[in-house]
């Protein structure tokens, strides 16, 4: 069978055909369709999302240790958060086969940086494989588990956001049952205890030896001879851009194994061509081995370390090559940054924060982070997932302790406070904070397209689960002011904001109203209602002044021909923010 | 290479792009062409600027189109037409919705939505314009427009000869077939 299938569907076929029967992952553009994909293996995969990517991979590990087949999936800044279990399962090595997949996000499309995660197969000496489309994202996984429990080692599937969210046509096979190997204790294995961890790194430098032979005669690792006079060493997306630009004309070395590289085979390569390039994206990975190896190569000098690669930047590097563009007015397009959605929760929040003096706002990842963006430009910083409260606490005593009269408030997530933001939360109550801790609870994780999360009640194979409760967990932890308001209600937003900068205690404000896209559960409708009465403006009594558009609402447009606010009744959800910031009381329910 | 197509469809986020691709793709397929596709997710959703690329042919390497190499684009939105333009071929086409989505500069009077786009499109390229939201509006749901811009598409293209009709039985749910199927008909009686 042939299906049409983006690489993060082609992994999770790949892990349902791989045997594999545990899988755990955290959100993450562009991994998260991996997850939400080999959850509809329902029968086969227990699959999970995690609070975070290391509670995600420990949890594979665990099942791997146990003799089952796993697969852990996370965006590439997930592996930072996972590296400390991820560094010490590459000493112990498997039971059952592990597959840990770092989906890169060259480009940033949608990520904080562009880290090149290829340096950690490197670093922990784990084996990594690197597929370059759709098909070899499928079948890259079964041959990933059976390297893992050939050699004792997790493997690291390294994936980029054009592999992961561009389809193409997989050709499907057949599931290998697989029964579960056998658990036995084995403590001088997974205990990583001094005196065990010492041995076992020993038999990790054997194993890379052993991995390096494999590498070597591996087909994952293939010569395209063709024309020598060029010859192309490349690997992943860059593969499918250099056949793109050069086709059958010069020779290839494809990398499909890309840790422990095959050494053997790039000199046997470079040996027999007149001029080799290493073409990959991001760091000179390859470049930098082959050229320690004594090989001469060209690489970096001439394709960029920055940004996404493509076919034209290899063109013009290689070739000198440019193709003619149609040159148009600029002036004939404006920006069109992303915005918080019409009738989003954050807005009323961000539109009473924005108006507070003397404050530093620490935020985090989400949706929120939009909170930033002009009009509301009520967000100062934004590092990593469940940063905003550490750092907040970090930036209020600075300022205490130098005599700087300023206060912190820090604006987290649901999803992203279960992730990290928890024990940034501990810190300020055990450590008497008086920051203001503001967790925006929108019943969602949002930015990556809804998924569930500990605090949703449902799990991801659709379970009904227990919710958190938050302001019950903040007072556990020891946090003596926790409130919760309706964002969209600007008194109450600013009333709660008031008395928690009066304080010098620990405040929490919990800000609890549903993503406005998020498809209501049961529970939702009975606690937040589903009705929708539009705004709209009074044109007589509307002024013009522009505050509404102040709110950043996609829904309100300021005619400047008229000099009059109108409100887009398709987009509009009828939120009230604007007509709460209206101070001529110009907008109205409409028909009300 | 000459027998690689490549098509760009651009637009805001949430007006049905990925659909019409996933559409345009099963069509393509099901006449034996090797295609690949790339769509954008995350954040950039989030009412910003939105572009999915569908390339086909006898054997497709890249997912991406390249600056000046899109044999057509196809712009849901009139703004973006503008902004996608340099992905055009020289002599590529031009099908654009007349369809204004003001972005957030705008909505807050700090720029206004540019005039003569239409203009400067006919002025540099082979461009057809027509209003697919009131299209689609008349068939009762505003929401089939991607559908009107898939059927403009393919006639476009010369890819008229494929069964969309029966591409679009097997993709959208059965209560929005046949309005589908009338947005389709209607989009190719625009070219």
């Amino acid at each position: 069978m042939k299906k049409f299938l983006t690489g993060n569907e082609a992994v999770a076929r790949g892990a349902y055909e791989a045997g594999i029967t545990v899988a755990s992952a955290y959100p993450g553009t562009p991994s998260t369709e991996i997850l939400e994909n080999v959850a509809l293996y329902k029968e086969d995969i227990y699959a999970e999302w995690a609070p975070n990517e290391k509670v995600a991979l420990e949890v594979t590990i665990g099942a791997s240790i146990a003799g089952a087949r796993a697969l852990a999936a996370m965006k590439h800044v997930g592996v930072n958060v996972a590296a400390d279990p991820f560094f010490t399962y590459s000493y112990t090595g498997v039971n059952g086969g592990l597959v840990i997949v770092s989906a890169d996000d060259p480009g940033m499309h949608s990520s904080q940086n562009e880290q090149d995660n290829r340096m950690y197969a490197k670093f922990s000496k784990a084996a990594m494989v690197e597929p370059s489309d759709s098909q070899e994202s499928k079948d890259f996984v079964k041959t990933a588990i059976e390297i893992s429990e050939k050699f004792d080692t997790p493997v690291l599937f390294r994936m980029t956001t054009r592999i992961c969210h561009s389809k193409g046509i997989v050709e499907f096979g057949e599931r290998e049952e697989t029964p579960m190997k056998k658990y036995e204790k084995n403590i001088p294995k997974y205990v990583a205890a001094p005196a065990n961890a010492r041995a076992l790194h020993v038999k990790v430098e054997d194993r890379l030896k052993k991995l390096e032979e494999f590498s070597n005669t591996t087909e994952l690792n293939r010569f395209e001879w063709n024309d020598k006079k060029i010859g192309i060493i490349t690997s992943g997306v860059a593969y499918q851009y250099s056949k793109e630009v050069f086709g059958d004309k010069v020779s290839y070395l494809k990398l499909g194994f890309t840790f422990p590289l095959p050494m053997q085979k790039i000199k046997e390569f470079a040996a027999q061509v007149e001029t080799l390039y290493i073409i990959e994206e991001l760091e000179p990975y390859i470049e930098e081995q082959v050229k320690a190896a004594g090989v001469n190569c060209i690489g970096k000098d001439i394709i960029p370390r920055v940004g996404e690669l493509n076919p034209d930047i290899i063109a013009k590097a290689i070739l000198g090559e440019e193709r003619e563009i149609i040159k148009f007015d600029e002036s004939k397009t404006v920006g069109r940054p992303p915005t918080m959605c019409a009738g989003c929760p954050h807005r009323g929040f961000y539109y009473a924060l924005s108006k507070k003096k003397n404050i530093m706002v620490t935020g985090d990842i989400g949706c929120y982070t939009l909170g930033s963006a002009a009009p509301l430009s009520a967000m100062d910083t934004c590092i990593c997932m469940g940063s905003s409260i550490s750092t907040g606490h970090g930036a209020q005593r600075a300022f205490q302790k130098n005599g700087i009269d300023k206060r912190v408030v820090t604006v987290i997530g649901d999803s992203t406070f279960f992730h990290t933001g928890i024990n940034s939360l501990i810190d300020i109550a055990y450590n008497k904070s008086s920051t203001v801790t503001v967790i925006l609870d929108n019943r969602i994780t949002g930015m990556t397209g809804h998924q569930e999360n500990p605090g949703t009640g449902y799990t991801l194979q659709g379970e009904k689960t227990g919710m958190i409760n938050i302001p019950k967990l903040c007072k556990a932890i020891g946090i003596p002011n926790v409130r919760t308001v309706n964002p969209l209600k600007l008194n109450e937003v600013n009333e709660a904001l008031d008395e928690a900068l009066a304080s010098d205690e620990p405040s929490v404000i919990i800000t609890r109203w549903p993503c406005v896209l998020k498809r209501l559960s049961q529970e939702d409708v009975e606690e937040f209602g589903n009705e929708r009465i539009v705004c709209e403006v009074n044109e007589d009594s509307c002024r013009g002044c522009k505050i509404c558009t102040q709110t950043g609402c996609p829904a309100i447009e300021f005619d400047s021909n008229i000099k009059k606010a109108r409100i887009d009744e398709n987009m509009c959800v009828g939120c009230e923010v604007c007509l709460q910031a209206c101070p001529f009381d110009a907008i109205e329910k409409a028909g009300v | 290479m000459a027998d690689i197509k490549n098509i760009l469809l651009v637009g805001v986020g949430g007006q049905g792009i990925i659909l019409a691709s996933k559409i345009l793709a099963k069509g393509l397929m099901s006449v034996g062409f090797d295609v690949k596709m790339s769509e954008v997710h995350g954040m950039a959703q989030r009412g910003g600027s939105v572009t999915t690329q569908v390339r086909f042919g006898e054997k497709i390497y890249s997912p991406i189109i390249g600056k000046g190499q899109a044999d057509i684009l196809v712009s849901f939105e009139k703004m973006e037409a503008v902004r996608w333009i340099d992905h055009l071929k020289k002599d590529g086409k031009v099908v654009v919705n007349d369809y204004e989505i003001p972005s957030a500069p705008i909505l807050i009077g700090s720029a206004e939505y540019p005039k003569g786009i239409v203009e400067e499109l006919q002025s540099k390229t082979n461009v057809t314009i027509f209003k697919a939201a009131d299209i689609a509006k008349g068939l009762g749901n505003i929401k089939t427009m991607n559908i009107v811009m898939v059927g403009a598409l393919v006639k476009a293209m010369g890819i008229d000869n494929i069964d969309w009709e029966e591409v679009i039985k097997n993709t959208v749910k059965e209560k929005f077939v046949d309005i589908n199927i009338k947005a389709l008909r209607k989009g190719m009686e625009q070219i």
